[in-house]
């Protein structure tokens, strides 16, 4: 597995990263993101929660690139980094995000709410490990191109086989503006 | 003809990536050193244009023609005393400077300065003039430039003070929503040069420039540019006279120097990218290429690179120069109601344009396509215009009476309203004493 | 490595996320915390793209983020106006179906 990997990483020019390089960072950054998505949802400093959710989600972009997910990465730090965090923080000022801790930032229900989060999480894992610990998944032969995330090979992909969704896509993103600017318009003469 | 679109789309990037790591640092350090070594001779420069413009001197204290005069600066900020507000959330407060700072690094990293075969040698070693290239080149240019917002929305946030705060919140706006044409006009390009990455952009340009072909995305690009740098006359999120300083109203010394320092490499950036997009990046303008075989050969792309550069900070300085700057509300409506629209419908023109030419039309079967397409449209403007004037004058007769304080705000009288008399008291020559002043106003009441 | 290290991440990712969701009181930061959830799927989506050697999880993935961006454009709509008559972004105080 880990030569095939590295053997498909090498053939499409992420040979700077020997199988060993792929797996030190997978870790690392897997902790980062991790860890930064547990500050995000217990800080009690509204900003700095944004603040971790752009590490968790950068880690992310840094894990797709590992993938060899090329074009989702840089639309990820596009989409996710340059445009939805920083429409979160503008909704935390409009919304005065004091600077400092917010008391009443978590809900009483602390401690259940963990008790599931452990049960949830241990379904999940172990369905991950049940499904896929016995199925050995054939890695494509080195040197195709199939999985090469590159813009080409996802333009055609999306071009060929998915223009219908993304027509639909687009009707829904017209119905978001005119849904967000119908909400937020002041009523005048309601006063 | 028939698929130049396939021809297009063959981008080879063999050639980056193969130098050796000494040659790779040398390049990081000539980046780095040109963006710096440009913004200490854009400030000086800037200041002296804008002197001249006013019809001032400038400085002129500092070494000949007061060109270190951006050294001097530099040494006094660095000298001022670092002040960090009581009230900030410190660690973002000293966080915010530095992330406006990298990211406005990271861009030139892909920028091509000549060709991209191995046609320079350094040390013996033969390769291109460029520190790497990316097929999504573009999309990590943008993506650099929408994580720099940060730096500026955090300051505001973090200064713990109103208007920091408004011009953090301004400039989050004012970024994502002309980041938005910004990108429309990329696409445009990259319909006509079918990559993404750099080189094979400034490659596609070898006959005719994108301004040529793309004029209005041209355009649309150079104005969203400014707005992206915070630029006058869109520099609303700093706007002296409304916001004190804007987000950096409580930075000092080197703190506040990060920030000029980001602003400025960030118009360089954006002059680089206009310059590859539109104006033929590294290629010799066009006298000179057609007498001069050698012009787009060896080191010499680079002083067209600069020379192209260097000519577009002057149109920046131009502007600031010349414009003053407009209403928040203003700008706004500049931003979604004519810069958007408009590339979306030229993006669609073009679209339309080059799929017809991959079907095989000819060259005069688009022009007719296109132009009959325009030819309506602006028709259908006139009409409306014609529509629309008829309702002018009734909706602006002057016979409202002037409101000096119509929709909240002071405003001052539309033309053909009077200003009311102002309340003044009566000169002195008619009652010649403090007293019979007195018992004039007394009267008056 | 076994790419499956990828579907663990993705999985804890996901509940800290639904943990997030049920833990978090200010609006907002419930949506942060959505975002982690959908990042957490579009992270399994990539790799599964990865192990069966096509592209579809990756445009899966795209379509993800179009659609979260869609959503937090209009969310933030709605809480920026719930915000303007209650004088708080906090989903304990929404407790009507009008403003």
């Amino acid at each position: 597995m880990t030569a095939a990997l590295a053997a498909s990483l090498s053939s499409q020019g992420h040979s700077f990263l020997s199988p060993t390089g792929v797996e030190i960072v997978f870790v690392l950054v897997g902790l980062a993101v991790l860890g930064a998505a547990v500050l995000t949802v217990s800080t009690s400093q509204l900003v700095h929660a944004a603040l971790w959710l752009v590490v968790a989600l950068g880690g992310l972009a840094i894990e797709y690139l590992l993938l060899t997910a090329e074009f989702i990465a840089w639309v990820q730090v596009l989409i996710y980094l340059g445009s939805v965090v920083v429409l979160v923080l503008f909704g935390l000022m409009l919304t005065r995000a004091p600077i400092g801790r917010s008391p009443d930032a978590d809900s009483g229900n602390r401690w259940v709410a963990l008790g599931l989060a452990v049960v949830a999480a241990g379904t999940l894992v172990t369905l991950v490990v049940d499904a896929f610990r016995c199925t050995w998944m054939d890695l494509p032969a080195s040197g195709s191109t199939s999985v090469n995330g590159s813009t080409q090979a996802n333009g055609e992909v999306l071009f060929r086989y998915w223009v219908l969704p993304f027509e639909a896509l687009s009707v829904l993103l017209l119905a978001a503006l005119v849904g967000a600017i119908v909400l937020s318009r002041r009523h005048r003469e309601e006063g | 003809m028939s698929s130049p679109a396939l021809q297009l789309a063959t981008e080879d990037l063999s050639v980056f990536g193969v130098d050796p790591w000494w040659l790779v640092v040398i390049k990081a350090v000539f980046c780095f050193a040109f963006l710096v070594v440009t913004v200490l001779i854009a400030i000086v420069w800037e200041r002296k244009v804008v002197a001249w413009m006013q019809l001032r001197i400038g400085p002129n204290r500092h070494g000949p023609w007061g060109m270190l005069q951006s050294l001097a600066d530099g040494v006094k900020l660095a000298l001022k005393e670092d002040l960090v507000v009581t009230a900030s959330d410190k660690v973002v407060f000293i966080l915010a400077p530095v992330i406006s700072a990298i990211p406005a690094f990271l861009a030139v990293a892909v920028i091509p300065f000549g060709p991209a075969d191995h046609e320079i040698s350094i040390f013996g070693t033969r390769t291109t003039m460029q520190l790497t290239d990316l097929p999504v080149a573009l999309l990590y240019i943008l993506a650099a430039a929408s994580v720099g917002i940060y730096g500026i929305v955090l300051a505001g946030w973090a200064s713990g003070s109103t208007y920091p705060l408004l011009g953090g919140v301004r400039s989050a706006a004012q970024m994502v929503s002309y980041e938005i044409a910004m990108g429309l006009s990329f696409a445009a390009v990259f319909i006509y040069s079918g990559s993404m990455s750099t080189s094979a952009i400034v490659d596609a340009q070898k006959h005719t420039w994108f301004v040529c072909l793309l004029p209005v995305s041209f355009v649309i690009y150079v104005i969203s540019m400014v707005g992206e740098t915070n630029r006058a006359p869109f520099d609303l999120p700093e706007a002296e006279g409304e916001l004190v300083g804007g987000f950096n109203t409580e930075y000092s010394s080197l703190k506040f120097a990060m920030f000029m320092l980001a602003e400025y490499i960030n118009m360089v950036t954006v002059s680089a990218v206009a310059s590859i997009l539109f104006l033929g990046g590294w290629r010799a303008p066009w006298p000179i290429s057609t007498f001069w075989e050698g012009a787009n050969h060896g080191w010499w792309p680079l002083l067209w690179m600069i020379v192209k550069i260097q000519l577009l900070l002057f149109f920046f300085i131009w502007l600031r120069g010349t414009l003053p700057r407009l209403r928040y509300d203003q700008f706004m409506k500049l931003g979604w109601k004519v810069l958007i629209p408009v590339s979306l419908v030229w993006l669609v023109m073009v679209a339309t344009f080059r799929a017809l030419r991959n079907k095989g039309y000819s060259f005069g079967t688009d022009v007719l396509y296109v132009g009959g397409a325009v030819v309506v449209l602006l028709l259908l403007s006139i009409v409306w215009d014609m529509t629309r004037k008829r309702e002018e004058p009734a909706a602006a007769s002057p016979s409202e009476a002037f409101d000096p304080m119509a929709g909240g705000f002071p405003v001052p009288p539309l033309p053909g309203q009077q200003l009311p008399p102002v309340p003044r008291r009566r000169s002195r020559t008619t009652s010649q004493s403090v007293a019979a002043l007195k018992g004039a106003d007394e009267d008056a009441n | 490595m076994n790419p499956v290290n990828y579907l663990y991440l993705a999985a804890l990712l996901f509940t800290i996320g639904a943990t997030g969701v049920l833990v978090r009181r200010n609006a907002i930061v419930l949506f942060m915390c959505v975002e982690l959830m959908l990042n957490a799927s579009n992270l399994a989506l990539v790799t599964f793209s990865r192990l069966h050697g096509n592209l579809d999880g990756q445009i899966i993935a795209f379509f993800t983020m179009v659609v979260a961006a869609a959503e937090v454009v209009v969310g933030l709509a709605i809480i920026v106006s719930v915000f303007r008559t209650r004088h708080s972004a906090s989903v304990d105080d929404t407790n009507l179906m009008k403003l």
